[in-house]
């Protein structure tokens, strides 16, 4: 029945968001941030544990739709063992695969994040997509406690 | 005399629209209405015939305009019943009806230490413009509770009169629940007090006929959108005596007699309060579709809706996980669901690729989704061109989705 959503809800992000990875409080943190999308009401908090500019790290406690929890929950596994410099790299990379035209498609340099790649074709939910990685982006700056999509 | 689904239908050329190649199937019609026919030809003949700027000139342009709008304006009179045109003020949506009684009846009536009363189900349009005079003021502002159900409280709420209370502002229907409040009663008991009521008409006027002399409120505002007419156009009825009493809102040209540099005059009712160029098209639209309304009558509307909502509500509760919010017993044509774990903007993509628009969000009712402790629901909303057979599709594509995320 759902045929035309294939490409946006594949089977990695069914599997992500009835089992979330990393889903926990964790003691001991270096960061925390909340991140709010008041559209929606997604609404989650990361947490990174870092080492110098390494993340070795990272969990994750809310809720949201299937969307922006598997992309948090990717999210989480990927940035484990990545420098600094290198996760915001893959968020600039990430963020293209999301919102960029088709033909410029860089999938191979994200791994797993390709998954996400469908929601270029629904705008409404790009930000369901990108709300854990903006999260992170603050995150990794230390600038704020907690963000919002608008 | 059945009710005339297939001309209705076919009066909505919208509704011949494919979405992802499937027939569309128009359930938000609390967040709007789509337009039918003789709307978008009032508008068409307007600009291509007889548009010019109102009030103003003697061309006879000018004066075409001037007649359809004025003409609108009886229309609206008309529609709910006001004692005089007067009493019918043109704003921009229903949202500015209320900020321009809060800017005017407010700030000269409402002082430190006084209260207004609004409930626990209010859109945001009816809490903000408070708040923000509140604030100004030093005032107060009350929130009557409701039940789980969705239901006015009504022990509680007239627990909460007394006489620092200035004003009432209640939401005749609910978009967030589609409970429909005891209108009646509320504006007895705030009168045997003398204090005025407004009530926030914008859900309810599409689905039930409103007739404010019958109802005596003080104030009724509605959204001309919400209303099978366009964008842009809001009318705020408020009693006449009220409305003269009241300083103006904006300043500018067509709310004054007149201007030296010393000092103002202003014009009389509706006028004073019509400051600037009018949404011309979209009043003379608001006036067509009130016309198109009563071809069919809105006591027919309301008894199909009524019907929809009865089959939408007892085809939902079948479905295993599906959870209604808002089950009050006296409900207009909103059905606001969850299903458990699945995000409402999930639910709300997954039927946008069957054709089935729906909202997914908090329906800019943030407090209400507090009280029941969700972050969003689903929400079908159903319009005098909905049938049983769109509620099918829509039971059918919740049913099929919920099976998809297992």
């Amino acid at each position: 029945m759902f045929e035309d959503l294939r490409d946006l809800y594949q089977e990695v992000i069914f599997d992500h968001n009835r089992n979330p990875r990393n889903f926990y409080v964790m003691e001991n943190y270096d960061r925390m941030v909340e991140g709010f999308n008041p559209l929606c009401g997604d609404r989650l908090t990361l947490f990174l544990k870092m080492d110098g500019n390494t993340i070795t790290d990272a969990s994750f406690q809310g809720s949201g739709c299937a969307i922006s929890t598997a992309s948090v929950s990717l999210m989480t596994e990927i940035i484990k063992g990545k420098t600094q410099a290198e996760a915001e790299d893959l968020f600039h990379t990430f963020h293209k695969i999301t919102t960029g035209k088709s033909e410029d498609l860089q999938l191979e340099a994200v791994g797993k994040l390709a998954v996400l790649a469908g929601v270029r074709e629904y705008p409404a939910r790009v930000k369901c997509a990108t709300l854990a990685w903006h999260t992170l982006d603050a995150a990794l700056k230390n600038e704020q406690t907690s963000i919002s999509t608008e | 005399m059945t009710y005339p689904i297939e001309k209705i239908r076919a009066d909505f050329p919208i509704l011949n629209e494919k979405i992802r190649n499937k027939p569309l199937v128009y359930l938000d019609n609390a967040a709007s209405c789509q337009k039918p026919q003789a709307v978008i030809d009032s508008i068409v003949k307007l600009y291509s015939h007889d548009y010019a700027n109102v009030h103003r000139g003697v061309h006879t342009l000018s004066v075409r305009s001037t007649d359809l709008f004025e003409a609108a304006r009886e229309k609206v009179k008309t529609f709910i019943n006001a004692q005089s045109e007067k009493e019918i003020i043109f704003v921009r949506s229903a949202t500015d009806a209320i900020n321009l009684i809060a800017q005017t009846y407010g700030k000269a009536n409402i002082h430190a230490g006084d209260e207004i009363i609004i409930t626990a189900m209010e859109h945001h349009s009816n809490i903000v413009p408070w708040q923000m005079l509140c604030e100004e003021k030093g005032a107060i502002l009350k929130v009557a509770p409701m039940n789980m159900a969705g239901e006015l409280l009504m022990p509680e709420f007239e627990a909460l009169l007394n006489s620092k209370t200035k004003l009432i502002s209640v939401v005749h229907m609910s978009n967030a629940l589609g409970t429909i409040n005891p209108v009646e009663k509320i504006i007895e008991l705030a009168h045997a007090r003398n204090i005025p009521v407004l009530l926030d008409g914008a859900q309810a006027i599409p689905h039930t006929p409103v007739d404010v002399q019958k109802l005596d409120c003080d104030f009724y505002v509605f959204s001309g959108h919400k209303l099978y007419a366009p964008t842009g156009v809001g009318v705020l009825y408020g009693k006449q005596a009220l409305l003269e009493a009241m300083p103006p809102y904006q300043g500018g040209g067509d709310m004054i007699r007149t201007v030296t540099f010393e000092k103002s005059t202003y014009a009389g009712l509706p006028h004073k309060f019509e400051a600037g160029t009018p949404s011309i098209a979209e009043v003379i639209g608001l006036g067509a579709a009130i016309d198109y309304l009563n071809t069919i009558g809105m006591d027919k509307i309301a008894a199909h809706e009524a019907e929809l909502l009865a089959y939408a509500t007892q085809e939902a509760l079948k479905i295993d996980g599906l959870k209604i919010i808002g089950e009050a017993k006296e409900k207009g044509a909103i059905l606001s669901f969850t299903l458990g774990k699945i995000h409402p903007h999930d639910i709300g993509t997954m039927l946008d690729s069957l054709g089935i628009a729906i909202r997914a969000g908090h329906h800019c009712a943030m407090p209400v989704m507090d009280f029941y402790k969700v972050p969003a629901t689903a929400r079908a909303s159903f319009a005098m061109y909905n049938t049983k057979a769109e509620i099918d599709v829509l039971i059918s594509g919740v049913k099929n989705l919920i099976e998809m995320f297992g």
